[in-house]
């Protein structure tokens, strides 16, 4: 397991370069480039253009300019952003609270799935299993920034109410204003561990032990808590690290539509003024994030199956 | 073809399945002849300005039988703008559809037939692009290509063939171990007759199925793109991009939410309704079930 465990994130280590080199050279080979948004000012000179070009070290060629990205990226440093004349990473520090507030928040609502797919499968064919399937048939088919939009509106013309941004002050206040953001952005995992979860335990409900452990004449509830249950949540590790990709990528759409002053809004403020260190920090940040959701997942898998065997 | 007239059977009597099928056509049609419509039917366009009596630019109109779902912030007609979008949607998630299998399909169905180095690289592959954050790394694309909505497809299909060529070399590894796969090959086969006799009919039903799932996933990532507005050019009209105005609009014009979201979920739902239910047609043991 151990070794597995260290190939494994080595595997990963790999995977991240060569995502991130990717990254790069997509942002510098395409056409527009970097300075794009630079010469589109109509404040900025052909001889500023050219003093900022070498400023922001975009004359040399792209190797070099390559190794010193990969170089100083190392040490967390991602240059100077365009737009905000500060280090990238320090702009990128100050996002990243609320996005890690909005993300575990997104979880907890996330973890709601488990008991819904769990009730489900112990009632299967039943209402309560009929109202699980709709939300999750429901919840896999509509999109994010729309649910967040109708429901904004839906509160707005119930309540005169219109959440935005993040709530300042005591604990009441803060739960009010991050609640409908995080139930949107948590409901595609909502989702994801009903699904797993159901099927899990209509699978566990087959097998030989639980015939043996009703044989011998145990009730229904203590089947399902300590033979069903306990078994079949063990996969639930897995995608816990699994939905990390999503959760990150539904940050974006969530906290643009709620005004959420997190990293994803950050990253949608550097798309839209075309501030490349700025974006390529962002992308760092998500892409180191994404393969730790992976390996986590795999590791975790390993972790709780011990019939999986790595050779 | 015994087997794939069955399956069609008993495709049809799943009434949930035979219904989505239809309700897809019909978005389909309706997207298909839009300008048609709007034209002929509902005297209107999708990027010309509604006008008032007095003459003035009709903005945020609420819904009049003049025109059926409103007007927007510009004073163009909802409805007009709908018919419109559909087409960007459906070309996106037809488009993705088509080349995450025409690229998924056949390196899923090579890794797993030959195994070895190929099998090594599809892989390496696959995790590769798996592991790039999507979303971000299309918004940045977006920005630096200004893609049209076939660019678009596309560039989305570029991202999405590895979950498609994962399944597909799934379905194949069970099957090319089978004694009747040796067999062939012992008879003197060549490697394409086994692949297209043996191979292929049985992953079909696992690319059907995937082909579903990414044209629901492209048609959802699309809106969520161009709602941030770095999908289709403006004024072209997507089910995503209808919605991206100011916020504050919402509060005075809560009528224009709907409508889009309202299309997305439909198709998206139907989408998945009929994957499902190809995915029972077409699983040979369901055969013997029914």
């Amino acid at each position: 397991m151990t070794s597995f465990v260290v190939r494994r994130a080595a595997q990963s280590v790999v995977l991240f370069f060569i995502v991130i080199s990717g990254v790069f050279c997509l942002v510098h080979l395409t056409p527009g480039g970097p300075e794009a948004a630079l010469a589109q000012n109509p404040r900025v000179g052909v001889d500023e253009l050219q003093q900022l070009r070498q400023r922001f070290g975009l004359n040399d060629a792209l190797p070099v300019q390559y190794v010193k990205w990969v170089t100083n990226a190392a040490h967390l440093d991602f240059g100077q952003s365009y737009f905000y004349q500060r280090p990238a990473t320090q702009v990128v520090g100050e996002r990243l609270m609320p996005t890690l507030q909005l993300g575990l928040m997104a979880y907890v609502i996330a973890l709601l799935g488990v008991p819904l797919g769990a009730v489900a499968a112990l009632h299967r064919g039943r209402m309560a299993d009929t109202l699980v399937q709709l939300i999750v048939t429901v919840g896999a088919a509509v999109p994010t920034w729309w649910l967040g939009l109708s429901s904004i509106v839906a509160l707005n013309s119930l309540t005169g109410w219109f959440p935005n941004g993040q709530g300042q002050g005591n604990a009441v206040e803060w739960l009010k204003y991050i609640i409908l953001p995080a139930s949107v952005l948590g409901l595609g995992g909502l989702v994801s561990f009903a699904r797993l979860v159901r099927s899990g335990v209509l699978d566990t409900l087959g097998e030989d032990f639980v015939r043996t452990a009703r044989a011998k004449g145990l009730g229904p509830s203590l089947v399902a808590s300590r033979h069903v249950l306990t078994n079949a949540l063990l996969p639930v590790i897995t995608l816990l690290g699994g939905l990390l990709p999503s959760v990150l990528s539904g940050t974006l759409v969530t906290e643009y539509v709620f005004a959420w002053p997190g990293v994803g809004r950050l990253f949608y403020e550097a798309a839209t003024s075309r501030d490349y260190p700025l974006l390529l920090a962002v992308l760092t940040m998500t892409t180191f994030a994404t393969i730790l959701g992976t390996l986590m997942a795999d590791v975790g898998y390993g972790l709780v199956d011990p019939r999986v065997r790595y050779a | 073809m015994q087997l794939r007239r069955s399956a069609w059977d008993r495709f049809r009597r799943d009434r949930a399945s035979v219904a989505a099928l239809g309700m897809l056509l019909l978005v389909a049609t309706l997207s298909a002849t839009a300008p048609l419509l709007a034209a002929g039917v509902l005297h209107s366009d999708p990027d010309r300005f509604v006008r008032t009596d007095a003459g003035r630019i009709a903005t945020l109109r609420a819904p009049s039988p003049g025109n059926l779902l409103g007007t927007d912030d510009l004073g163009r007609d909802v409805l007009a703008r709908l018919l419109y979008a559909g087409r960007v949607s459906l070309l996106v998630g037809f488009g993705v559809a088509l080349m995450s299998v025409a690229i998924g399909a056949p390196l899923g169905l090579l890794a797993a037939y030959f195994g070895g180095w190929f099998d090594d690289l599809v892989n390496a592959l696959v995790q590769v692009v798996l592991n790039v954050p999507l979303l971000f790394v299309l918004i940045v694309l977006s920005v630096l290509l200004a893609p049209g909505a076939l660019q678009l497809a596309l560039i989305f299909g570029l991202f999405l063939w590895p979950s498609t060529a994962r399944q597909v070399r799934g379905a194949a590894l069970s099957v090319s171990r089978r004694d009747y796969v040796d067999a062939a090959r012992v008879l003197g086969a060549s490697h394409v007759r086994v692949l297209r006799q043996h191979i292929a009919p049985n992953v079909a039903s696992v690319v059907l199925v995937m082909a579903g799932i990414d044209m629901a996933t492209a048609i959802l990532a699309e809106s969520s793109l161009s709602f941030l507005g770095f999908g289709v050019p403006v004024p072209l009209a997507s089910w995503g991009n209808m919605l991206s105005l100011s916020q504050d609009q919402f509060r005075a014009a809560p009528w224009l939410v709907y409508p889009p979201g309202v299309m997305i979920f439909v198709t998206v739902l139907c989408v998945f309704v009929v994957t499902d239910g190809l995915r029972d047609a077409l699983d040979p043991r369901m055969a013997f079930t029914r």
